[in-house]
């Protein structure tokens, strides 16, 4: 090959490859917070927890379900008043194949009780004791809502307050077909 | 036009940019020719980015490949870190939320540490515009290398043993003179080359000896260290490599390890000990330091566990005790790759509180009843009839709103509960409410009430989470790069060439890279034993010797 072709290949190899790393490096560490774990799209990460009744509930067990995920605390203000929505709207989308598990962030079953008994609760409310799955979702602030397909994929992730109307749309988005 | 080629008077084609002929080393430029000594860095090879300049690509290459430009990134770099100095980064802020960062900045250092937040200043060996400028710093060495290493390299491995009288005579050192018989002179020079360590080659009536070529490579191979140091500290960011986070755990809780997954730990108990004091107030350490009280132990009594292989997040059954071990202060307990420290601690948050139901004319007690904060019960049957349910249970109370209470947090800062009491004399009960000095009887007057008896409290222990795979990486680049920084500093690379001119003379010239006092000291020893004339330092720099030194490559 022509010497100068050969030099301005290698050149362009060497710089591309350079500027690719650093490329890398600067996006990686961006991002790191928000991909680190959790992105739409990602498959949902199983787990498995117990809710007030002593029932287990698996994530996977629901595929073929929409799965709407609600990482909440009796403490948290915006949570007491999304509740009651979620309430309404499940007793719409629980026939049409929507579930609803509440995860509540380590308190105990006292107080989550109260709660689930003063609101009038019907969807499973499940106590994450050790704090695995708030990890696992990389839950930092709350109340936050995944919404998970019946093909196990995340498709939404809200952090903070919503209106009725919002779990409304959000249930019938992952409505199955 | 930029020329391709120049031709030597030998007829030798060199690329454009050379400055010494490759094959006899008879000056090309201008510059050179008009010089006293020639310039020996890169032994006169063309500088290969000086070669050419046409497309893009050539222009970028160029740019990174200019020592200037270089330069200018290291001190632009070594100033930016150096603001990052400034003030604590965030990492070392023990704040929870960004809002809190912002208000930690401008209440703690005012008007400066808001502009600084303000600026990302806080945050900055993260941010991207350093990153790139560190990147930039790597592109710079890594094409600057390449660009000189190479031509060095070529050209002292195919060095010719004969070289122009030009050449030689524009060495720093150089020596002419008559002797009596050539050939037994180059024979005697040879030998005492030999004895002095030098390779020597021989081609008819030239010689050249050599000695410590390698030291050449010395900044090349501390270049290629602080490289792999580079791509050691960017590893981080690869998922797995790097993990540095932060838990607190009460005593008795057992959680997940933050950045652990699969693994939990136990508090068991939280110790901090302190030196004590004599009977005649502070002493040894406390004196010391000048206080009056100072830790002697950090402890957290810890069990590690883990999950069977492929149970899921969430799923506590049949753990599996890995290690049990008692975590203090440069103490971690190691795992995996994992280290956990002791960090912090909280002390003291409530635990336990104990009531006893007594009616309140007589005192008649009707038992007590101890609510586990953490986990309290609906119903406490006290025996004989009486029992006490709890109603409602606020860890951090914050006032009524609608008449029911509030908390503001989940963790039992300021606990208030609504008591029904029953007793075989109020079989209908009687509702009250009870916090920390505060009792209310909402429903009306009661007969009974709860007196609050007695506390108790655990404490917290703050563990930091540490794993660094870039470590081995890291360490094996600081090595690589201590190597060349050795190789180019305490061995010099000692050239000399000897050779008979038309005119029967003997002509003797030397080089080195560094340490000219050295390659003297050789030279001294060789024309003493060969019987040569007496050699000049053409720059004659006797006294100020050293200026030249350390920035040959």
């Amino acid at each position: 090959m022509d010497k100068k072709k050969k030099r301005l290949i290698t050149r362009t190899i060497i710089l591309a490859l350079l500027v690719v790393a650093i490329a890398y490096v600067v996006y990686s560490t961006a991002t790191k917070d928000k991909t680190s774990v959790l992105q739409v799209g990602d498959q949902a990460p199983n787990f498995s927890l117990i809710d007030l009744e002593g029932n287990k509930h698996v994530l996977s067990d629901y595929e073929g379900q929409g799965v709407f995920l609600n990482f909440w605390g009796t403490w948290c203000k915006p949570c007491e008043k999304e509740m009651p929505y979620m309430n309404n709207q499940y007793a719409q989308y629980k026939d049409q194949g929507v579930e609803i598990l509440a995860i509540n962030i380590a308190q105990s079953d006292f107080e989550v009780q109260k709660f689930v008994d003063q609101y009038g609760l019907d969807f499973p409310v499940v106590i994450d004791k050790t704090k695995g799955v708030r990890n696992a979702y990389n839950i930092i602030g709350l109340p936050a809502t995944i919404l998970v397909s019946p093909e196990g994929k995340v498709t939404k992730i809200v952090t903070g307050e919503l209106t009725e109307q919002q779990i409304g749309a959000m249930m019938e988005s992952i409505k199955p077909q | 036009m930029e020329k391709e080629t120049i031709t030597c008077a030998c007829g030798h084609v060199n690329p454009y940019g050379t400055k010494l002929c490759e094959k006899c080393g008879r000056p090309l430029t201008e510059e050179e020719k008009n010089t006293k000594v020639v310039d020996m860095r890169y032994d006169g090879k063309a500088i290969r980015s000086k070669t050419y300049n046409r497309s893009v690509v050539d222009k970028v290459w160029n740019f990174f490949s200019s020592v200037k430009v270089g330069i200018a990134l290291i001190i632009i770099t070594l100033l930016a870190a150096s603001v990052g100095t400034f003030l604590p980064q965030e990492f070392y802020v023990n704040v929870g939320t960004l809002g809190d960062k912002a208000a930690y900045y401008e209440n703690t250092y005012g008007t400066i540490g808001k502009i600084y937040y303000a600026l990302g200043l806080s945050d900055l060996y993260s941010s991207w515009w350093f990153q790139i400028l560190v990147g930039m710093l790597g592109i710079s060495i890594i094409v600057a290398s390449i660009d000189r290493g190479i031509p060095l390299h070529k050209s002292l491995t195919n060095q010719r043993v004969k070289r122009h009288e030009s050449f030689m005579k524009r060495q720093r050192i150089v020596a002419e003179g008559e002797v009596a018989n050539s050939e037994q002179t180059l024979a005697a020079i040879e030998k005492e080359m030999k004895a002095l360590k030098y390779n020597v080659r021989r081609d008819g009536d030239a010689l050249l000896a050599e000695k410590n070529r390698f030291s050449r490579y010395g900044p090349y191979i501390n270049h290629v260290g602080l490289i792999v140091f580079l791509v050691g500290v960017s590893l981080r960011v690869v998922p797995g490599m790097y993990v540095d986070e932060s838990m607190l755990i009460r005593e008795g809780e057992t959680i997940e390890v933050m950045g652990m997954p699969g693994y939990f730990l136990e508090n068991d108990k939280f110790i901090l000990e302190m030196h004590e004091n004599d009977e005649d107030g502070p002493s040894g350490e406390q004196v010391r330091q000048g206080v009056n009280v100072v830790a002697k132990n950090f402890q957290t009594n810890a069990k590690l566990y883990k999950q069977p292989e492929g149970a899921l997040p969430g799923d506590t059954d049949n753990l599996e005790l890995v290690k049990e071990y008692s975590i203090r202060v440069n103490h971690p307990l190691q795992h995996d790759g994992y280290s956990l420290y002791q960090m912090d601690y909280r002390l003291d948050e409530l635990y336990t509180m104990t009531f006893d139901l007594v009616n309140k004319e007589t005192e008649k007690s009707y038992g007590q009843l101890t609510v586990q904060l953490d986990n309290p019960a609906a119903t406490y049957d006290l025996g004989n009839g009486s029992s006490v349910e709890i109603l409602n249970y606020t860890p951090d109370f914050a006032g009524f709103k609608d008449g029911v209470p509030q908390t503001n947090l989940p963790v039992p800062d300021n606990p208030a509960f609504v008591f029904k009491m029953t007793t075989p004399d109020t079989p209908d009960g009687e509702t009250s409410f009870v916090a920390i000095r505060n009792t209310l009887e909402p429903l009306g007057e009661n007969q009974n009430m709860l007196k609050f008896v007695s506390a108790t409290t655990r404490n917290s222990s703050g563990l930091t989470i540490h794993k660094d795979r870039t470590i081995p990486i890291i360490v094996v680049g600081g090595i690589i790069f201590m190597i060349g920084v050795a190789i180019g500093s305490y061995w010099n690379h000692r050239r000399v060439w000897v050779q008979a001119t038309a005119e029967g003379k003997l002509l003797l010239a030397a080089h080195t890279n560094k340490n000219w006092f050295g390659i003297k000291k050789d030279l001294d020893i060789v024309i003493n034993a060969a019987q040569l004339p007496a050699y000049v330092d053409q720059l004659d720099l006797n006294d100020s010797e050293e200026k030249q030194e350390g920035d040959e490559a």
